[in-house]
């Protein structure tokens, strides 16, 4: 029978577990006043730690616990649909600390209850429990995709995930129920709480910043699960922050998947590499290199070169350019022995993107010093960009010759960014 | 020097590189999926599979047979951040 209207519009009430599926509940906590997580997250209106009990016949599993502050408000949710001697099974999908705050303290009240982790979790278990050589050593089990758990009549199955978006994350499925314990993915920051995702205000842009800041420097891996979980039957998504999704929950994995196509479709055409040029100037003195790079890359067929002003434009779009690009390459006047801010402010953007196997450069005019590109270089080889030429610094204004000097370099480099094509053997001496 | 070929199936890249280059100096400039944590053989992130070539590899160390079982690791899995390449061989994120 279809649940009615009132009966779909529950609302968490402290104390109180919330049913999501028969003998399935919410047991998690709401914090509606964080507003920063994890220091680089904003919300406007908090988060929720979720965490569920899952009832079987032989027992009970709790999946994922909560951030340690809020541990009292977890038990009593818990407590109002289990015993802790009925506990036998504690899922953690993974170790990060608002979701293993009340651990400790639960495998204190259920000592009968064994761990289940993925294989790449146990060193942060121990690390995260610090066991004594005179404790009693905890029971784990490591488990992997396939791997299942049962509660007599309801089967626990697991699904590695790694990556999503800490190396231990898995997801756990309720076969017989069809409800996808997924962890952080398909989660986010906002507290509601009506919790379920029809009944919850618009969430939509708070999922899609959760993605962006969380799962999309691991895009690959975010398809890698998509195609674990696309074949399962999906009533309900259970993640561990944010609305549960029992409202179309596959348009949640439709929507992972177009985040993780790129924002931009991966080549601009699939036989060419794409170039970024992008820099600041003062006096016109960095454009001009930048133009005559730009004109010496162009020389090179099946690079796409572009040439931006970052003066001119926000990061954001910057960034997601810079994501589907091959090579970035930046210019800067040097200003009291320093790159300018807004060079600064785009390479400290880029943690949120994959940047593995791009390419990066430096350059630029000065008038005293020039210390600016190479401090731009070894912030690139910080990031890993590889930077296979030297970058070229021009004092004040560039002469013709200096200006051929940076056409040679934008030669070089485009030269460099063809020369990486797939398949070839390359030297380690070229890698620069 | 003597030279070895360490190819990265999961981008399809080989590299000549001098025998005794860790796998992290390659893997990390060529763009590989290898992911690297700690970077100092303790977190286990950077585990690899060594499809081919297994015995071209240095030996595990203790610390990172350790960490090695630890994480779980299957027959032919090093730690990318620890392994120096001695001759051919092909890997993968584990």
């Amino acid at each position: 029978m279809t649940a009615s209207r009132s009966e779909r519009q529950t609302v968490a009430q402290p104390g109180e577990a919330v049913e999501i599926a028969p003998g399935v509940h919410w047991i998690g906590v709401l914090d509606p006043t964080l507003r920063a997580f994890d220091i680089i997250l904003r919300t406007a209106n908090g988060t929720t730690y979720n965490a569920y009990a899952v009832r079987g016949r032989d027992g009970v599993a709790v999946i994922d616990t909560v951030k340690a502050g809020f541990a009292e408000e977890f038990f009593a949710r818990l407590e109002s649909v289990a015993r802790y001697d009925e506990i036998r099974v504690i899922v953690l999908n993974h170790l990060e600390p608002d979701h293993t705050g009340a651990l400790p303290e639960l495998m204190r009240r259920a000592p009968q209850a064994k761990l289940y982790i993925s294989t790449r979790a146990t060193t942060m278990l121990k690390a995260l429990l610090k066991p004594k050589d005179d404790e009693r050593p905890f029971e784990y089990e490591t488990v992997g995709t396939g791997d299942e758990v049962s509660l007599g009549d309801r089967t626990l199955r697991f699904l590695h995930t790694p990556f999503l978006h800490w190396p231990d994350t898995q997801c756990t499925y309720l076969v017989e129920d069809g409800v996808l314990f997924s962890g952080d993915v398909f989660g986010c920051h906002h507290c509601d709480s009506r919790l379920f995702n029809d009944r919850c205000g618009d969430f939509r842009f708070a999922f899609d910043y959760y993605y962006a800041h969380i799962m999309r420097p691991f895009k690959t891996y975010v398809m890698d699960a998509i195609k674990l979980i696309e074949p399962l039957t999906l009533k309900i998504i259970a993640p561990t922050h944010g609305p549960i999704l029992r409202d179309r929950p596959r348009r949640s994995l439709t929507r992972y998947r177009e985040l993780s196509s790129a924002s931009f479709s991966e080549r601009i055409d699939n036989d060419e590499r794409s170039l970024i040029v992008f820099y600041m100037s003062a006096y016109g003195n960095t454009a001009r290199m930048a133009e005559a790079i730009c004109a010496g890359a162009e020389e090179a067929p099946g690079v796409r070169v572009s040439l931006y002003d970052l003066e001119g434009g926000e990061l954001q779009p910057f960034v997601d350019l810079i994501e589907s690009a091959d090579a970035l390459a930046l210019g800067s006047p040097t200003i009291n022995g320093d790159a300018v801010k807004p060079i600064w402010d785009l390479l400290s953007s880029l943690a949120v993107i994959d940047l593995k196997g791009k390419l990066g450069a430096a350059f630029g005019s000065y008038g005293w010093t020039g210390e600016a590109v190479r401090m731009i270089e070894d912030r690139l080889r910080g990031l890993k960009l590889r930077v296979p030429v030297p970058g070229v610094r021009v004092k004040l204004i560039p002469t013709d010759e200096e200006l051929d000097a940076c056409r040679d370099f934008g030669r070089a480099l485009a030269g460099a960014i063809v020369s990486g094509e797939r398949g070839k053997v390359i030297d380690f001496a070229d890698l620069g | 020097m003597a030279k070895a070929k360490i190819t990265f199936t999961d981008i399809d890249q080989t590299v000549n590189v001098p025998a005794g280059t860790r796998v992290i100096e390659v893997s990390e400039k060529i763009g590989a999926g290898i992911i690297y944590g700690c970077r100092e053989g303790d977190c286990g992130t950077c585990m690899m599979h060594v499809e081919e070539g297994w015995n071209n590899l240095t030996e595990p160390s203790v610390l990172e047979e350790k960490v090695l079982r630890e994480n779980m690791a299957s027959r032919h899995d090093r730690l990318a951040c620890q392994a120096q390449i001695l001759g051919d061989c092909r890997v993968k994120p584990a």
